[in-house]
């Protein structure tokens, strides 16, 4: 097992330096100058741009800048956002709560959701259950996620004004942000009420975030049960007279967990990838959002950090499912 | 996954060359339909079937067995038709301004009219043209992001099964560093480097989905090259660039010609996710996901500026997804989706 983990961090190792390198060379790659380039249509002195240009250390060479940048990642410094002249590491984790609070809620929906679905599936395999709760994932699997969102949007803000349509609480209730969580600082504050809006603004971009990864899920565990279910163990079960629920629930599904398992941990980078358009959407203050309006205001060095900090969250997680997965089945050791 | 494609005799007979008569090839098929109507159901066929001359009707008694499939290709040609014939189909231009119209509802809706059937949106132009004239960029945008990831991926794929050694290291090292990062976030950076526009987003893409033909093609290859009929073509005297693309590439397709269906669709969904940020084509194109974004504002007051381009997209994608279920279950159904 411990061979299995020290190769698998000596995978993880160059990957990084990789990715390093690819997020340090976005602002060099740019077309043109990067200072001129951020400072856009105003245009600057020429005294201050000698200043920026030391102050970001283009004046250097590119091996030395590249040894200053990662040397600085690994102080946790990202360097100044270019429009809030803020640390972009303290930018970042100011807002990267939020996104994890979303993508936390989203997993937990596609979970809660998505199991159930394959188990039912698997067990009706052909029947008309298995056939609408895989044509319904197929259909989850296809949707384009931003135009899933206006139509929620529609029903349940514009017809039946359920659901606020942005951000993360009404402007009601303020209380300091402790934990960074909404769900779990509204519920300190003791304000009444603050919790109820929480979970009002919650709801629709978890369950936009949400689709794709329940329609994995759901596909995942139907195909995982099946393939378990045709095991002798399983035929062994049902032959001793042992109860469909507790053979297909007790001794079927522990094993054919372990693929979904690997699913979820996987769906790191499509949640990242579903927040951009999510929090863009829905106005929500997180990381994808953050990553969209830098790019439209041209504040590269956010766009960079931000690039490199959810790689390396998605490297984490997946190396630590693959570790996992190692522990659950040492098959996979080898 | 698929380390159980063996092949029949017979079949990797025809799979050593064109030097396999046509009529070999084809009494093997012939063998095979009699097997499976007299077995009825599809049990166990020895399916190695690439898409080639005489192994096509073997495919496609697979292939139309499933209905979603046939339905999706339905679909799917329906969708090109539309695309080719855009001119003449549409009833309006997709970028004339009707002033006197503007975001006029769809014509069963109270002060919606014939002249534009699924309404206008918020500077008058017909929304029924755009949709039709959006079926080309959808078709265009798939087939060109397909074309060079698939090229690119394969070759690269190739290069690296077969060179082994550093060679393979460095190129899965590097598809390694391309798949950590989220392939949205990956096309919305470059497209940032490269500018916004419809190519670049294209562009941005291909490069996104291409590592995954890299890893579908070596996995494939080092699987075929220790068989024996790689073997006797390597005695026979066969070249590197011959072995490659004439006797091992044929037998490694099943895989990435499932692979370019999936991708097809995820290349319509990216590049209308980009479309919708405002980095892919750009207004007035009328691109699905350019349309959304144009319709945003309009969300809580006209349904139809946002419904219908959406709806557009998801049947696209849907029908790609369910042809590409199919193409997978009759080329190899041992090759399951994660």
């Amino acid at each position: 097992m411990l061979s299995f983990m020290l190769r698998r961090l000596g995978t993880f190792i160059p990957t990084f330096i990789g990715v390093s390198i690819v997020s340090f060379l976005f602002i060099r790659l740019l077309p043109g100058d990067p200072i001129l380039l951020m400072a856009g249509e105003r245009g600057m002195s020429d005294e201050r741009y000698a200043q920026l240009m030391t102050q970001f250390g283009f004046d250097k060479p590119l091996l030395t800048q590249y040894w200053d940048y990662i040397t600085g990642i690994l102080r946790g410094d990202l360097g100044i956002s270019f429009k809030t002249k803020r640390p972009v590491w303290d930018e970042f984790f100011a807002l990267f709560p939020a996104t994890l609070e979303l993508s936390l809620c989203a997993i937990v929906f596609a979970v809660l959701l998505g199991i159930p679905s394959g188990i039912i599936a698997a067990v009706n395999r052909g029947k008309w259950p298995d056939q609408m709760l895989m044509s319904t994932a197929l259909v989850g699997y296809s949707m384009p996620i931003f135009w899933w969102a206006l139509l929620l949007i529609i029903l349940f803000s514009g017809l039946l004004g359920w659901t606020p349509v942005s951000g993360r609480i009404s402007l009601m209730y303020f209380f300091p942000t402790e934990s960074g969580f909404m769900l779990i600082d509204s519920l300190r504050s003791g304000q009444s009420g603050a919790f109820a809006s929480a979970v009002q603004h919650l709801i629709l971009p978890t369950i936009v975030l949400g689709t794709i990864p329940l329609a994995v899920i759901a596909r995942q565990t139907r195909s995982a049960m099946l393939e378990v279910l045709s095991e002798d163990y399983v035929r062994t079960a049902r032959a001793k007279g042992l109860s469909p629920l507790r053979v297909n629930g007790l001794h079927a599904l522990r094993n054919a967990l372990i693929p979904v398992i690997t699913v979820i941990g996987l769906s790191v980078g499509t949640l990242m990838a579903g927040a951009i358009l999510t929090e863009t959407i829905f106005s929500w203050p997180g990381i994808g959002k953050w990553m969209v309006e830098g790019i439209g205001s041209r504040d590269y060095t956010a766009v960079q950090g931000g690039l490199l900090m959810i790689a390396v969250i998605v490297m984490v997680v997946n190396l630590v499912v693959d570790v996992l997965y190692g522990l659950i089945n040492p098959k996979i050791r080898r | 996954m698929a380390t159980d494609k063996t092949p029949g005799p017979s079949l990797s007979g025809g799979a050593a060359g064109p030097h396999g008569g046509q009529s070999a090839v084809d009494t093997d098929v012939g063998s095979q339909q009699v097997t499976e109507s007299s077995a009825g159901s599809r049990e166990k066929p020895p399916v190695n079937a690439q898409v080639r001359p005489g192994r096509f009707r073997e495919f496609w008694s697979y292939f139309v067995e499933n209905r979603g499939a046939v339905v999706g290709l339905v679909v799917f040609v329906t969708f090109v038709l539309i695309a080719l014939f855009a001119d003449i189909l549409a009833p309006h231009s997709p970028t004339e301004q009707y002033r006197s119209a503007l975001l006029q509802p769809p014509a069963w809706q109270d002060g919606g009219t014939r002249q534009f059937l699924l309404g206008t949106d918020a500077v008058g132009r017909d929304l029924l043209s755009r949709l039709i004239h959006g079926a080309r960029y959808s078709f265009f945008i798939g087939v060109i992001v397909v074309v060079i990831a698939a090229s690119s991926g394969v070759m690269i794929g190739l290069i690296a099964g077969f060179a082994r050694g550093w060679v393979d290291t460095l190129i899965m090292r590097l598809m390694d560093i391309l798949l950590a990062f989220p392939s949205l976030l990956l096309a919305l950076v470059m497209v940032a480097i490269l500018g916004p526009s419809l190519i670049n987003a294209m562009i941005a893409i291909a490069i996104v989905l291409q590592p995954h033909y890299v890893r579908l093609t070596r996995a494939a290859v080092l699987q075929e090259l220790p068989r024996d009929y790689v073997t006797s073509a390597r005695v026979v005297g066969a070249g590197p660039l011959r072995l490659m693309f004439v006797t091992v590439l044929p037998n490694c397709l099943a895989p990435i010609i499932v692979q370019a269906a999936l991708s097809f669709s995820t290349a319509i969904l990216d590049a209308a996710a980009l479309g919708f940020l405002g980095l892919g084509a750009q207004p007035p194109t009328p691109e699905w996901g350019t349309m959304l974004a144009d319709s945003r504002e309009f969300v809580l007051r006209a349904w139809w500026v946002v419904t219908f381009p959406g709806i557009a997209i998801l049947v696209n994608v849907l029908a790609i997804n369910l042809m590409g279920d199919g193409l997978r279950d009759a080329l190899d159904p041992k090759l399951k989706r994660s």
